[in-house]
């Protein structure tokens, strides 16, 4: 447990270090990153190691930081804060690697990718509301300059959107906070505190506490119709953001939703659970219509995500403990696929071939010019269908069982959800990948200049990420083990009990 | 018997098989056919190795292997195999070699194509051994995957769409079905077919999922319903049936018949009506009108094709059908004692032999057709051959007898299984059985058609650049005919392996 600050730690120090790397060279700075991001995901295996499941927040450091207002900088893990710190160092790794043919700039690209992960990290430790936000801020910033400066499609507007969107959210986060702090009496921030205090607030105030907490998270994770900064971001960002973007920050958005608005809340989480389930299937469907239409590749998994974010919104929406357990492991799952999916498509498709439009690829016998492409990603897209054997489907059948309980109907529009996943990926698998081609097609520049090798790093990333999802989907008691138990914790039970019709 | 994990080299021998190719890319063809070849076989050589330890009184799984797997969702690692199993498990072993050869012919490399058919082979074997849900489910979705780029990749020129509808439709059909089993999972609290069977015969599983005849119980049946209803498939959820099996090469397509069609109609047999019992005896009149609309149609709409592909796929509707309608007859009369049950009896054993039966002859037609296509650059309308008899007198032989194992013809096995069905729905529902009769009229007449057409009258249309078979070429296809002549006149080989488990079945009409 003790190993799991050093995430952090390594995280931000790495950023400073790959800067100065970057002056020397860019190769110096790729190991700076590499290094750094190896060494978080090895502190956090580490501590899953050493870890004993139990319920509640396991303290691994408490130092007052901000005595006058109560803010301690207090670091906690529970066995979700496991699975999201292990995810995020599978993820960082994964993302690296596949930024291996960054050349301009690699430094500061290094730097802010390791301070986005180094954020992240931190706000899967934090048991103090307000370091939560702090490093939820340091997540989000450099997202906005990694879009901007490396990015492709419409960069600038991407990037602007996203930031906007995201800063947004957190406004509505720090209203609620603030405003649920100074009625607790101003004088700690601390999430157990917080909750005590919040039962006795009166209902009209905790309703409107929890819609600006929960509303606020939920914009970072994809909740419809708050999600349109998603599908650009993700387009616009250069692959390794992208993969983080969706693998790792859209989880920041469940994440808080999760820890910090449920539990604070429960009983306002009862009122608005219709309104969260509904906005979360119309994502589920919506978003996977539309992905069903795309004809630019990175949009048709852009989509999907928002798409798999919504089951994860719903399970937290049902409240129940299988369903909750299911939206942690498809936070898991989800993060590990897209991060694959993206990795696809931004880096070993469109790097070769310099285009993501569909009917392009489809032209292009892409099976035959790139056999490990195409294998990566028929595996990336049977996990992303939910196919048995993977983790998808352990997540997805878990939030099917929870939200049963609550509401066969929604449980209902979730399946036809999985079917429209099913649909839209058949169909971005068929298309590009194994596009017919005419025999002899004038303009096939292809054959005669095969495309540049795979690289190493790209197989090693890849066999990262489809390593990961195998394991989870044939063993997901592995994840399950540390998170149902972490949802025995009081604080889990009020949230859990909140959601019981 | 031995420590040996039977079932488990059973069902994963042809995937080492299919990872073992996938992996190793620098052999010649002739190794990877061998290596290919040897996995498909194995199933063959362990089913008989498996024969010798089985005890065909024992109604319950033998050779059992049950370890914990998820603690939280009390899924368990769980394979056994009772005679229902075997016979379907037997039925893999001789059509995947067969089909296996067939799919080397078809060209466009074989590596790729063993690989997927491999896997495809592990997939259905394990939807025969697997006894939790969350086990057995993974084999049934996997499969789909694998036939899938069979089709697309080998497949002819509409391959591309009738794979998407394959694939869609079945998806469809499965998502609603996870949804019951998560709704049961709530019930129940186990995903475990054999507990699952126990609360739903003692009724408190209806109970717990709203009582008898509540809506939710209603709405949960029908979601499994749906997912083996498209599988099978039940008119009129057939649509994707005949463009998939068209589409799809020669190995393919007898596979596809041979075996995929098999596990839509064990699922009826393992999960619907062990766990449904009264639901399914509710609404079986209904269900046996539309098998009838499957046996009807669907033969009607073979008689009306002039693809012989079509042809026999519509065929493969008609036939599944028959299965499904004693299936659905035996489950009417639950609870009727008596002379009924020497009826239930009856259309019970039809259904499982009828299987058996229709995974030979289907597949071997489907190859025969493929011969046909081979020799003649793709050619295989009805109209474009004449007297193929003369040419190519072993060809006709064959076919003949797959042909006329199918119309169930007396003394062949087809006709075992048939009038075991018939006789069984006669003494159960007499007006299922004299609408069925149309059916079996249109099969004779499109089969004699394709007969007449195709092999009889002067030499004509793409026949005369035929050659007949090489003893190499027949091989897959004789062990297919022996047996459709052993079963034909000794059926109890099989029928024995089955009888003390449909007797205890019919005996009390919900499985023991």
């Amino acid at each position: 447990m003790n190993a799991l600050p050093w995430t952090i730690v390594f995280s931000f120090a790495g950023a400073i270090l790959s800067l100065v790397a970057g002056t020397r060279s860019a190769a110096l700075a790729r190991r700076v990153g590499l290094t750094a991001a190896l060494a978080g995901l090895a502190a956090a295996l580490l501590a899953a190691t050493r870890f004993t499941p139990g319920s509640g927040l396991q303290t691994i450091l408490d130092l007052p930081w901000i005595p006058q207002l109560g803010v301690r900088c207090h670091l906690a893990a529970d066995g979700i804060s496991l699975t999201l710190v292990v995810l995020t160092g599978i993820a960082a790794t994964a993302g690296v690697l596949f930024s291996w043919n960054i050349d301009e700039r690699a430094g500061e690209f290094f730097a802010l990718y390791l301070t986005l992960i180094g954020g992240v990290y931190g706000v899967f430790l934090s048991a103090d509301a307000f370091l939560l936000f702090v490093f939820y801020e340091i997540a989000i910033v450099p997202k906005y300059f990694l879009i901007a400066s490396w990015g492709s499609t419409n960069r600038e507007y991407g990037a602007m959107k996203l930031v906007l969107y995201s800063f947004a959210g957190s406004a509505l986060v720090l209203g609620g906070l603030l405003w649920a702090f100074a009625a607790a009496g101003g004088r700690s921030f601390a999430l157990a505190d917080l909750a005590a205090a919040a039962a006795r607030f009166p209902r009209g105030d905790q309703l409107a506490m929890f819609g600006l907490l929960f509303f606020g998270f939920a914009v970072l994770a994809g909740l419809f119709p708050f999600h349109t900064w998603a599908p650009t971001g993700h387009v616009a960002a250069p692959t390794a953001a992208s993969m983080l973007l969706a693998g790792v920050v859209m989880k920041l958005g469940a994440y808080g939703c999760l820890r910090v608005a449920m539990p604070l809340f429960p009983e306002a989480l009862a009122w608005w659970q219709p309104a969260i389930a509904w906005l979360a299937i119309a994502g589920i469907l919506y978003a996977g219509l539309v992905a069903l239409v795309q004809d630019d590749f990175k949009f048709v998994i852009g989509y999907s995500s928002v798409s798999h974010m919504g089951f994860v919104l719903l399970g937290l929406a049902a409240a129940t403990p299988q369903a909750v357990g299911g939206a942690v492991l498809q936070m898991f799952s989800h993060g590990v696929i897209a991060g694959l999916l993206f990795a696809v498509v931004g880096r070993i498709v469109y790097e070769r071939t310099h285009t993501r439009r569909l009917d392009a690829l489809q032209a292009m016998p892409l099976h035959r010019l790139l056999p490990f492409g195409a294998v990566v990603f028929v595996l990336a897209g049977m996990a992303s269908m939910g196919m048995p054997g993977f983790s998808g489907f352990p997540a997805e059948l878990a939030i099917l069982i929870g939200t049963w309980k609550v509401s066969p109907l929604w449980a209902l529009f979730a399946a036809a959800g999985i079917l429209v996943a099913a649909a839209f990926t058949l169909r971005v698998v068929q298309v590009s990948f194994f596009g017919r081609t005419a025999p002899a097609a004038p303009q096939a520049p292809a054959d005669d200049h095969p495309f540049a090798p795979v690289t190493w790093p790209e197989k090693a990333g890849a066999a990262l990420l489809l390593a990961s999802t195998l394991l989870i989907g044939l063993r997901p008691d592995l994840l399950l083990n540390w998170i149902t138990p972490a949802l025995q914790s009081p604080l889990m039970q009020a949230a859990l009990k909140g959601g019981r019709p | 018997m031995s420590s040996l994990p039977l079932l488990s080299l059973l069902v994963f021998l042809p995937w080492a098989g299919a990872l073992a190719l996938a992996l190793l890319p620098q052999t010649s063809e002739s190794t990877q056919r061998r290596v290919a070849l040897a996995a498909s076989l194995s199933t063959l050589a362990l089913t008989l190795a498996l024969l010798d330890g089985f005890d065909p009184a024992r109604t319950s799984p033998q050779f059992t292997e049950k370890h914990a797997w998820i603690r939280a969702l009390n899924v368990h690692y769980h394979l056994g195999l009772d005679g229902l199993s075997l016979i379907l498990v037997l039925l893999t072993g001789l059509v995947a070699p067969a089909a296996l050869c067939a799919g080397f012919r078809s060209g466009g490399g074989v590596r790729g194509f063993a690989a997927f058919f491999l896997t495809l082979q592990g997939a259905a074997l394990g939807v025969f051994l697997a006894l939790d849900f969350f086990h057995w489910f993974i084999f049934w979705e996997l499969s789909l995957i694998p036939a899938y780029f069979l089709i697309k990749i080998w497949g002819g020129p509409g391959a591309t769409r009738a794979a998407y509808q394959f694939v869609i439709y079945t998806l469809g059909g499965s998502a609603f079905m996870l949804l019951g089993f998560a709704s049961l999972f709530n019930a129940a609290g186990t995903f475990d077919f054999q507990q699952l069977a126990q609360l739903g015969a003692d009724g408190s599983l209806a109970r717990k999922l709203g009582g008898d005849g509540s809506w939710w119980l209603q709405a949960v049946f029908l979601g499994v319903l749906l997912g083996l209803a498209v599988k099978v498939p039940l008119w009129p959820f057939h649509t994707w049936l005949p463009p998939a099996y068209a589409e799809a090469p020669t190995g393919a397509s007898m596979f596809l018949t041979g075996v995929m069609s098999k596990m839509g109609v064990y699922g009826f047999l393992r999960i619907l009506w062990p766990i449904f019992p009264r639901e399914l005896q509710a609404a079986a009149p209904w269900l046996m009108v539309l098998a009838l609309g499957g046996v009807v149609l669907g033969a009607w709409a073979a008689m009306r094709q002039t693809d012989l592909k079509r042809m026999v796929a519509y065929s493969s509707v008609n036939h599944l059908s028959y299965c499904l309608l004693a299936l659905f007859a035996g489950a009417q009369s639950s609870g009727r004692p008596g002379a009924v049950s020497e009826a239930a009896t009856a259309a019970l054993s039809g259904t499982l032999l009828q299987m058996f039966n229709h995974g030979l002859s289907a597949s071997a037609l489907f190859l025969c057709v493929g011969f046909l296509e081979e020799r003649t650059g793709g050619r295989r309308g009805l109209d474009d051959f004449g007297g193929v008899r003369t040419v190519a007198p072993l060809f006709a032989a064959l076919t003949g007898m797959a042909m006329f194992s199918s119309l169930g013809l007396p003394g062949l096995n087809g006709f075992v299984g048939e009038f075991l069905i018939f006789r069984g729905v006669f003494g159960l529902a007499p007006w299922a059985a004299a609408v069925a009769t149309l059916g079996l009229l249109a099969t004779a007449i499109f089969l004699l058609t394709f007969w007449q057409r195709v092999f009889h009258g002067p030499v004509a249309g793409a026949t005369p650049g035929l050659r007949d078979l090489t003893l190499t070429e027949a091989a897959p296809l004789l062990p297919a005919t022996a047996l459709m002549v052993i079963l034909g006149v000794y059926p109890q080989l099989l029928a024995g392996l089955i009888n003390p488990l449909v007797t205890a079945w019919a005996g009390h009409l919900t499985p023991p």
